[in-house]
């Protein structure tokens, strides 16, 4: 008795959940699903997208897209995509395999096609830099073509993406400017900083800062006695300034070389991932006004 | 000229001078554990040490984000827990103590993972929490230096029984009940020495200066005394040697110094008056029936 009793609530619990899981599902339906890679174009997908569009990213808010490695329902998501956007430029070097392995329609929107790729040369090797993100030039091009990806997935909408693209293109070229107004209130012979990963090549190459990365572009490969004493000779040699911590990198390293050298050691700079919603880099303006806000504080003389 | 490089590179850079002294205070506490632990077949603690604190770590991480001492103090509790857990089921079932570890390491890595997929971050905690020799500073210091201390204190406290536990637990247990206090204590001194210099070294150079020179000293001494004297030594030396090849070769320095120590361990192997290869060759050997 107490058995049966016991199935009949499981099975109304059952049939709740499923009911509760359906008219979510209903909710839901009439808003496009799209899948953004890193937290990044997340955000920019989710300004072009506006309200019609509903944006998961896979590598979350101060998570490091290096070493991600993608959960089943990462796969779900992604299974159940219309649009999916990805860096390309060999960020995500699990996409392809984590895409065919979900069955998704859709195929993935490489947002940085038609940037003309910066290589990097650390130790010798070349490999390209896919951190475009930090030239605030080639994040037009990225919204521009996210635009074109939600057009493409969903032709109904595509005057309020071209809309919402041009109000966001707008607050781009504000930002610009604001970048390269206070980078020029910096002494020319001061703009030298270094920073735990090659991150900021497109940056320093857009507004004429020098970023100096003793460990390389990736931040797994380890470091030689040599490397950190070349580091701290070319320190003291040229009087670079400061030091910089990322938000998602060990910072011992950098704290012994301010500490050898007495350069000064800056904030927190935000170069693959977005902070969580309470920090001061939630979206990729805030981000990129944070970055600049830190660099001129150590950096002014 | 052979002052530059030998001891120029430790003259001029600070983080040369810090990395030596943290090498040397390895030696001293590592190495005289790692002969124990290899004379007690338990050489592969290390490895498993290594991934057993990720739990711990997790936890750190949960309860106070990216904290270093947070994350350290986990992984030093789910460290204990595991080696003296472990050790508790070798002495009361029939499991040995190297399968009971095998169990107790797997469950936690397992455990570790799923903590750290539950809480839906992808940073790398155990890259986070483990060091690198170039980058000691002075709470990494202090630890490795205090550790090493502790550990020979404690070592001269329990040095006969732990002794006689290696050779022979059937003689101490008949004489003393104090074989297994000693050994869960032994076990703390393995777990501290592994997390402190995970935490402030890296987990190769922890691993290796404890494991490779005690090996190494098997070819060079018949009795304990002179393979720990041998062991902290080599383990010195390779420290030393390894961190000038890093320097002038510029490889990274962690991996330089085991290889050192690892050429240390060849040429024992070959040549070691103890048993070694080429001693086993030329001596005649007993008749055999």
């Amino acid at each position: 008795m107490i058995q049966r009793f016991h199935s009949a609530v499981l099975l109304m619990l059952a049939a709740m959940l499923i009911a509760a899981s359906a008219s979510a599902q209903d909710k839901q339906q009439d808003k496009l699903k799209a899948v953004a890679t890193i937290s990044i174009i997340g955000d920019l997908v989710k300004s072009v997208g506006g309200d019609r569009v509903e944006v998961t990213t896979l590598v979350g808010p101060n998570s490091d897209a290096h070493v991600f490695s993608p959960t089943p329902s990462d796969a779900k998501t992604l299974g159940a995509a219309k649009a999916v956007f990805i860096n390309g430029m060999g960020l995500e070097g699990w996409i392809t395999r984590l895409v065919a392995a979900a069955g998704t329609k859709a195929t993935p929107v490489v947002v940085s096609a038609g940037i003309k790729p910066r290589q990097a040369e650390e130790g010798g090797h070349h490999a390209v830099d896919p951190h475009a993100w930090q030239s605030v030039a080639n994040v037009k091009i990225y919204v521009a073509n996210i635009r074109n990806g939600l057009k493409k997935a969903d032709p109904a909408g595509a005057a309020v993406y071209d809309a919402n693209a041009k109000v966001y293109l707008d607050k781009l070229d504000e930002l610009e400017r604001e970048v390269r107004d206070t980078i020029q209130k910096i002494p020319a012979d001061r703009r030298k900083i270094i920073t735990t990963h090659d991150a900021f090549g497109y940056f320093g190459q857009a507004y004429g800062v020098q970023f100096i990365a003793p460990l390389g572009v990736s931040a797994e490969s380890q470091p030689s006695a040599r490397d950190v004493a070349k580091i701290i000779g070319q320190v003291k040699r040229q009087k670079i300034p400061a030091v910089f911590m990322e938000n998602i990198s060990d910072p011992r390293m950098m704290q012994q070389i301010a500490r050898e050298t007495g350069a000064k050691i800056g904030g927190t700079l935000y170069s693959d991932a977005l902070s969580d919603a309470g920090g001061p880099a939630a979206t990729y303006l805030d981000m990129m006004r944070s970055n600049v806000r830190e660099l001129a504080k150590v950096l002014a003389p | 000229m052979l002052y530059d490089a030998l001891i120029g590179p430790f003259l001029e850079f600070e983080f040369m001078r810090r990395a030596l002294v943290s090498t040397f205070a390895l030696a001293f506490g590592a190495a005289p554990i790692g002969v124990i632990l290899m004379l007690r077949r338990m050489s592969l603690i290390g490895d498993a040490m290594s991934h057993a604190i990720l739990p711990g770590a997790a936890v750190g991480f949960m309860l106070a984000g990216l904290n270093l001492f947070a994350m350290a103090a986990g992984g030093l509790i789910a460290g204990f827990v595991i080696a003296v857990g472990a050790g508790l089921i070798a002495r009361s079932t029939q499991l040995k103590e190297d399968a009971s570890l095998a169990a107790f390491f797997l469950i936690s890595l397992a455990l570790g993972v799923t903590l750290v997929s539950a809480k839906g971050t992808n940073i790398d905690l155990l890259h986070f929490l483990f060091g690198s020799v170039l980058a000691v500073d002075d709470p990494a210091l202090l630890i490795v230096v205090g550790i090493a201390s502790v550990s020979l204190v404690v070592l001269a406290l329990i040095w006969r029984p732990l002794v006689l536990e290696c050779v022979d637990p059937g003689f101490l247990r008949s004489v003393s009940r104090a074989g297994g206090p000693v050994h869960m204590a032994f076990l703390a001194l393995v777990v501290m020495n592994l997390v402190g210099g995970f935490q402030a070294l890296g987990t190769l150079l922890a691993v290796g200066i404890m494991m490779l020179p005690a090996v190494t000293s098997r070819f060079w001494a018949r009795e304990i005394t002179g393979m720990i004297g041998v062991a902290i030594a080599c383990a010195a030396l390779s420290g030393y040697a390894g961190l000038l090849l890093s320097y002038h070769a510029g490889l990274p320095s962690g991996p330089a110094i085991i290889l050192v120590a690892g050429a240390l361990y060849a040429l024992s192997v070959a040549a070691g008056p103890v048993g070694g290869l080429i001693w086993l060759a030329i001596t005649p050997r007993h008749l055999e029936a």
